[in-house]
């Protein structure tokens, strides 16, 4: 036990962003409800959750654009407010959600804009190759689609070589193409020693690029572990998904060999199986007594959703 | 790193760029970069990477604004059109035709003549400045009504003529109201006087004059330079603030370390720029098409615009400076446009609004504005003479930056 707590501390002493009992209030919601979060230096830290979980509440408050009701922040071992914001900006790298670039401007006017207001950071030009944007230097913003906007966005809180990167939801709305070169992007950024807090509503997202994922509903954090870890914690790395034509008695199917837990939802089954090989025959022999036919069946790997799924009893997609 | 180019035309802008621009001297390199992005393109060291921010949003206001094309249209063209037509519409030509109507059956009758309505029209039309028109009753009404003439000479109301009836006599139907009714009572009643038989006692001559600087044209051009200068600076400044708050624009920024304040100002001096192409623009448009000049100093007449445009600009930002959505802003520009539009002395003036009003008026940025510009352009008064003006112009431009600066909302 005092082992645990003082590598503990020495990990929070030096964590790139640390905050404890975060609160937030709207007139009508609660949007971060006591939050608890530590990210390590050089790490890529996700908050996965749907919309309205929170996500971006909680990433403006660690950015010191909005004030928490209570609880505190630290952030590259600084507190907003404190006289030090000025200086803590000149660290921090930010893409929000959904911001719209001056259209009128070109690329390259818009990343030596965003250069201007930075004492360190590295060349224009550098940049913009780095999101491969080059072709685009001299193209107008409110020409460039979606993905290469992104990219634009993700350039300008790039321009600093950032300790600490915040990018809210990098992918929502890009084809899976745009989606990879972002990922690339992300990559690279975090491979030269940068720490990353991002958001995602995207388990693949979470998944593939996050060292640790902290798993967020009704703006608090509900599981927190590597992908890994939390897939794991589902006891089980299969998932069998099936509809059939009458329904069936839940409680039999979580008796059936392999199955570990059982969802029912919408006429729709959903079982979460250890052993693949002994649960399926099981399950079409159930459904064959049962004198139900198959509609539909699907097989997968677990994943986060399936992780969120569980501790929720809702899709990530749903809201 | 330059890939092509790197001549000697590509040097220029990028000195002119690259020179460490530190405190205020950022504002000195602004006219020269505006349209260089192509020379400049593949011309980048990283050593000449940083520019001041100062300079670098002015830049982005300004290339923001000129690839705006209504933008360009309305702070350019459309002053000079509403010039030309109002000075079309006013100019000084020769004394108007007064429009009258008789009915008809009005019989005139004095002791030694009768003139029967078409004798009357005929003798009317004659003189100079009338032309008279025989209408049927109703018809006579409604062009009274309308304003297409502007008396009706009518049978008198209280005397039934009839043939032979010396006691018989007509009436003038008008508006006395109407400048220009006043105006026919007196000539009409003139003309028909003289033609029933009444003799001039004493004879009078005429001398006329036309002189440059009193006519609406030269009392209209310094007004629509401030009325230019204030839709220019609050619109210019308002959209361009609203929209970059809409579109989290704002809000970018400041997750930057961007002062605030280079923000702000940056707008301020974007306006400058353009402050001098705009007031140019009208005033060659004047002096070329109407004649009109500046009787005062250019300087004096730069000082006073220059101001007006900070005032406006400040303005603007506090109207700016909380809205989150167009419409919203759009709805307080009027607010505070509308009044001065009316009320300011652009296209009259003001001293035909009611006394009272007076020192409320003579406080609103637009009249110290439009009052200081025509003492420069028509009466050719020195700076001096306009010190309540600027006093007020001053203040107006420094409260409401002050003001801004504290309520400016950056979400």
């Amino acid at each position: 036990m005092t082992t645990r707590s003082t590598s503990e501390t020495s990990a929070n002493g030096s964590a790139a962003v640390r905050c404890v009992g975060l609160v937030k209030r709207y007139s009508d919601v609660t949007a971060v409800d006591g939050l608890d979060l530590s990210v390590r230096p050089g790490e890529c830290f996700g908050l996965l959750g749907p919309n309205g979980a929170g996500k971006t509440t909680t990433v403006e408050i660690l950015e010191g654009l909005t004030p928490a009701d209570s609880g505190t922040v630290e952030v590259l071992g600084e507190r907003w407010g404190a006289g030090r914001d000025h200086a803590l900006r000149e660290r921090l790298g930010v893409a929000l959600q959904e911001t719209q670039l001056a259209e009128k401007l070109t690329v390259n006017e818009t990343v030596r804009l965003f250069r201007s207001f930075y004492n360190r950071g590295r060349a224009v030009d550098d940049v913009i190759r780095l999101v491969e944007l080059d072709e685009k230097r001299d193209a107008r913003v409110g020409k460039l689609s979606g993905g290469q906007k992104q990219r634009l966005a993700v350039a300008c809180s790039l321009v600093n070589s950032p300790d600490l990167l915040f990018l809210d939801e990098p992918t929502t709305g890009l084809d899976p193409q745009a989606r990879l070169k972002l990922w690339d992007i992300i990559e690279h950024f975090r491979a030269g020693g940068g720490t990353i807090l991002l958001t995602t509503h995207y388990m693949e997202e979470a998944a593939r690029l996050c060292d640790r994922v902290a798993i967020m509903d009704h703006g608090r954090v509900i599981a927190l572990g590597t992908p890994r870890e939390l897939v794991h914690s589902l006891g089980a790395d299969q998932i069998i998904e099936f509809s059939v034509t009458s329904a069936l008695d839940g409680q039999r199917l979580g008796a059936l060999a392999g199955v570990r837990g059982v969802r029912v939802r919408d006429g729709s089954y959903s079982l979460t199986v250890t052993d693949i090989g002994a649960a399926l025959p099981a399950l079409l022999a159930e459904i064959k007594q049962e004198r139900a036919e198959l509609i539909t069946l699907t097989t997968h790997q677990a994943t986060l959703e399936d992780v969120f799924v569980s501790l929720t009893g809702r899709l990530l997609r749903d809201e | 790193m330059s890939k092509t180019d790197g001549g000697l035309i590509a040097d220029r802008p990028r000195a002119l760029m690259s020179e460490p621009l530190a405190g205020g001297e950022g504002e000195a390199a602004l006219p020269g970069v505006l349209g260089d992005a192509k020379t400049r393109r593949h011309d980048e060291s990283a050593r000449a990477e940083r520019l001041h921010p100062l300079v670098q949003l002015t830049l982005a206001r300004l290339r923001e604004f000129i690839r705006e094309r209504e933008a360009v249209f309305w702070v350019f063209v459309f002053p000079v059109l509403l010039a030309f037509a109002l000075g079309i519409a006013f100019r000084n030509t020769a004394p108007e035709i007064t429009p009258v109507a008789i009915e008809d059956g009005t019989v005139v009758r004095a002791p030694a003549v009768t003139l029967s309505a078409a004798d009357l029209a005929q003798s009317l039309s004659q003189t100079d400045g009338l032309h008279a028109t025989v209408m049927a009753p109703e018809q006579a009404a409604k062009a009274l009504r309308t304003g297409k003439v502007a008396l009706v000479i009518r049978p008198g109301r209280n005397a039934q003529p009839r043939v032979g009836d010396a006691t018989a006599t007509f009436d003038y139907r008008y508006d006395p109201t109407r400048p220009e009714s006043r105006m026919a009572r007196l000539a009409v009643d003139d003309a028909v006087q003289r033609a029933m038989g009444r003799a001039d006692v004493a004879r009078a001559g005429d001398e006329t004059v036309s002189e440059p600087g009193a006519r609406y044209i030269d009392y209209l051009i310094p007004g629509l330079i401030g009325l230019n200068l204030m839709g220019s600076g609050m619109w210019g400044l308002g959209f361009a603030v609203v929209q970059a708050r809409t579109r989290k624009l704002l809000k970018r920024f400041a997750a930057t370390p961007m002062r605030r304040s280079h923000y702000l100002l940056s707008f301020m001096l974007s306006r400058l720029v353009f402050l001098f192409l705009e007031v140019a623009a009208v005033i060659g448009f004047a002096w070329g098409v109407f004649s009109v000049s500046v009787h005062g100093s250019l300087i004096d007449l730069v000082v006073i615009s220059l101001l007006g445009a900070m005032t406006f600009a400040g303005l603007g930002l506090l109207v700016a400076s909380r809205p989150k959505t167009i419409e919203g802003v759009s709805g307080w520009m009027n607010l505070v446009m509308l009044p001065m539009w009316l009320l300011s002395g652009t296209f009259f003036s003001a001293s035909r609004f009611p006394e009272f009003l007076q020192p409320f008026i003579k406080a609103l940025p637009l009249t110290a504005l439009n009052d200081s510009l025509r003492a420069v352009m028509s009466e050719g008064a020195p700076l001096a003479v306009s010190w309540l003006e600027i006093s007020i112009l001053v203040a107006w431009g420094v409260a409401s930056f002050a003001l801004a600066l504290r309520l400016f909302r950056w979400q």
